[in-house]
């Protein structure tokens, strides 16, 4: 076969597949999932009684204060930033990232120390996820353990009773799919801003 | 610990119960015979064969068939290079990302079209909507397609049928098998919560402190989600793949996932036996995988569960190794997806493989120096029937008969193209460059101290080479050297040995079958199945095993013996 002939068959093919993989299948399922699923197609995205967006459903905040429970330590403060000085248009785009440290790492030994000594410090039992970096940086979910050992902490700064807040951390948690799949978590915005919302 | 062992051992038999029905779909498809599709898709894929100039009948020679791949795919990568370099002219852009430099587009766009995704970049903060869903997504089809079409050529001419016409399998494999069930997986991924939208990122103040603000990137990812995994494609709309909750929300999709990155490679070997009408020959070869497979499952999660030693000391009890690691996820289906994404070259993370016990690494690296445990969409398979033929020849050798498969006599130029495929061309792809870059000062970008940088050298090039795309992504890989050099590897990984799977298929698919007698080895039993695990072992592990020594497992000792 000559070359002109195979070589246009590779290029109309490409043509011909393109637009049906590339143009038609992405953009009806965008009007698919705007249409089926308007909320979940545009990030899960929680608002406030005043109708403004306050985070995501999937996507983690970072909580530091005594007053919230605290999130897992993230390697890009969860994609967060002051819009007065982002030097690194962290907020033009958004972010994801990980540590990427060897178990061997001595970097990673030395950080984990600090964080264990913080958090026992704040009278907090350190749990691995308390003291590991997430995989995305954006990790939502705390283990239940490491939300009930805050308990004491959030009940003392917001003057709460210590079971009202555990009734919120079972509310806020998502469990496995099927009681099988997947590991259970507590949704650490969901449940500061159920904190929020109880007053005090 | 219990709990997690079930999760694993639930899905890989989700897995097996759909291999008979996913596998014999796929050889339907293949061997024309009527699919519930016929009536909308029969009219479509004449059009399209009007349109590309494509005579279905026409069948083709293994070096005609190969020169089809070769040209398609030059075409593919050059268009997408092309869409890569103007994506700041083009619409779809909400970020304004301006293009990226020549060498990182020119790495990306070889790494997409030879089926890896390798990806040297972030995706959220170097291309545009468009240039994912427009150029990364289609190579997602045409690359997965592409080793589909090649398994089954190779398949075909195994078992003495005709080649079969690239284009027609191309397109089937695309209309018939990867879109259907991406339309489905993306409409249950949408509704169990990832983001399908061409908004930009939504800005929100934070609760804790409304001074800072957070940036939540969201983009069309359900539709590309799906297909990374169904392809083995496995590059990541956002930087950091299916570890982000846009990608994989919950324990639902990942569930999904990982059922849809195992189901290609898995099934593909019950159509080779549908084609060999010999099913038990299947299912002896998919039940050696397998048992390959859950060692290395065990291995790895084993390692993930007992956690690191020295952070255990410190926190005063054994906590598992969660760095890098998503809580949804937990040990358990962290370890069952880095085993599976380097089993079948898939790639997509869902935890990060540099910060696995080295345990981990191992296991992840042995994947990549096989390629047959699974293996890649479509090429694995065909690897997997090259280490048979490779077995009869060894087994030939040993009782003094001339070899045979399927009723072919295995010959010379069938044990050169073989042995050349396993035994040549994966090692000189891995093990030279690497040696270059830790030679050459100044290039190598290792980030973690010890063995494991050589570990991140090596799995990078491993990774491209084998075609998975996965990486220690601690490396600092953006570079002008790591993006020309990957891309050496990548290439020399995926058309080389292609090339010489259908040049083999050509020659056997052309051999006069001979009549079984009593003194021919039959390939479908036990015994001759242990040996074909010992010929892989020993050809396709023992190459590499210095590299294994020197990385993961120095720094296993090392951990053991205290890290300061």
């Amino acid at each position: 076969m000559s070359f002109a002939r195979e070589a246009g068959r590779a290029i109309r093919s490409t043509l011909v597949l393109w637009v049906i993989t590339a143009l038609v299948y992405p953009l009806v399922m965008v009007a698919f999932g705007q249409i089926a699923f308007p909320f979940q197609a545009n990030g899960s995205i929680l608002t406030n009684t005043q109708g403004q967006a306050v985070g995501s459903a999937l996507i983690g905040q970072p909580f530091t204060s005594d007053r919230y429970f605290n999130s897992r330590p993230s390697t890009t403060s969860y994609s967060t930033a002051d819009p007065q000085n982002d030097p690194d248009t962290i907020l033009q785009t958004g972010v994801s990232g990980a540590s990427n440290l060897a178990p061997s790492n001595p970097d990673l030994l030395q950080r984990v120390q600090e964080t264990t000594t913080q958090l026992q410090q704040a009278g907090i039992q350190p749990t691995a996820d308390l003291v590991y970096t997430s995989g995305s940086s954006l990790d939502p979910h705390i283990t239940p353990e490491a939300a009930r050992a805050q308990i004491t902490r959030v009940a003392t700064a917001r003057g709460l009773p210590p079971n009202q807040l555990e009734d919120l951390i079972s509310q806020n948690t998502d469990g496995r799919f099927l009681g099988i799949f997947g590991e259970p978590g507590v949704n650490v915005l969901r449940l500061n801003l159920a904190l929020d919302a109880l007053g005090s | 610990m219990l709990q997690g062992w079930i999760q694993i051992a639930l899905t890989l038999l989700i897995v097996v119960a759909i291999t008979p029905f996913f596998g014999r779909y796929m050889a339907r498809v293949f061997v024309g015979q009527r699919t519930i599709f016929d009536s909308v898709l029969n009219p479509l894929e004449r059009t399209f064969f009007l349109l590309s100039g494509v005579r279905a009948r026409e069948e083709m020679t293994g070096w005609q068939y190969a020169r089809a791949v070769l040209y398609s795919n030059l075409a593919m990568l050059v268009f997408i290079y092309l869409i890569f370099m103007f994506q700041g002219v083009l619409p779809f852009n909400p970020t304004g990302l301006s293009a990226p430099s020549w060498d990182l587009a020119l790495h990306t766009a070889i790494s997409f079209v030879t089926n890896t995704n390798q990806q040297h970049y972030s995706g959220e903060t170097t291309y545009s909507y468009f240039s994912q869903f427009a150029a990364l997504g289609f190579m997602m089809f045409t690359s997965a397609a592409t080793g589909i079409a090649v398994a089954i050529a190779f398949i075909r001419g195994l078992t003495g049928k005709p080649l079969g016409n690239f284009y027609v399998d191309l397109t089937q494999a695309i209309t018939r098998i990867l879109l259907p069930i991406s339309i489905v997986g993306a409409m249950i991924l949408m509704a169990a919560g990832v983001p399908e939208t061409l908004a930009g990122p939504a800005i929100v103040p934070t609760l804790e402190n409304p001074g800072i603000s957070q940036a939540i990137a969201r983009g069309p990812v359900a539709h590309y989600e799906i297909i990374k995994e169904l392809g083995e494609n496995g590059g990541g709309f956002f930087g950091i793949n299916s570890a982000h909750p846009f990608e994989n929300p919950n324990g639902f999709t990942n569930l999904v996932e990982i059922v849809a990155l195992l189901s290609v490679p898995t099934s593909l070997i019950y159509t080779f036996g549908l084609f060999a009408n010999n099913r038990k020959q299947a299912w002896l070869i998919y039940s050696m995988v397998m048992i390959i497979f859950v060692g290395f499952i065990v291995i790895t999660a084993i390692g993930e569960y007992d956690g690191n030693p020295a952070v255990n000391t410190l926190l005063g009890n054994q906590q598992p190794n969660l760095e890098g690691k998503e809580v949804r996820f937990g040990w358990a289906q962290s370890a069952l997806f880095a085993v599976s994404t380097t089993a079948t070259m898939c790639g997509a993370v869902n935890a990060l493989h540099d910060s696995f016990m080295p345990n981990g690494g191992f296991v992840t690296l042995s994947n990549m120096f096989l390629q047959i445990v699974w293996g890649g969409q479509g090429t694995g398979t065909a690897y997997l029937f090259a280490y048979l033929i490779l077995a009869v020849f060894v087994t030939g050798l040993m009782v003094g008969r001339t070899p045979e498969f399927l009723g072919r006599k295995i010959e010379k130029r069938e044990v050169v193209l073989a042995s050349f495929l396993i035994l040549l061309v994966h090692p000189i792809a891995i093990l030279i460059p690497t040696a270059l870059t830790l030679t050459i000062p100044g290039v190598s970008g290792i980030t973690n101290p010890g063995f494991h940088g050589l570990s991140q050298v090596v799995y990078e090039y491993a990774s491209a080479a084998a075609n998975n795309g996965s990486g220690f992504e601690g490396l600092d890989d953006g570079t002008l050297w790591w993006n020309l050099s990957a891309s050496f590897s990548l290439l020399a990984g995926r058309y080389i040995p292609i090339v010489a799977l259908l040049l083999l298929a050509d020659s056997m698919s052309r051999k006069q079958p001979v009549p079984a007698t009593a003194g021919t080895l039959r390939t479908d039993t036990g015994l001759f199945t242990g040996v074909t695990a010992g010929v892989i072992l020993i050809l396709g592990a023992l190459t590499f095993f210095p590299v294994l020594a020197l990385g993961p497992v120095a720094e296993a000792f090392q951990i053991v013996k205290g890290i300061g």
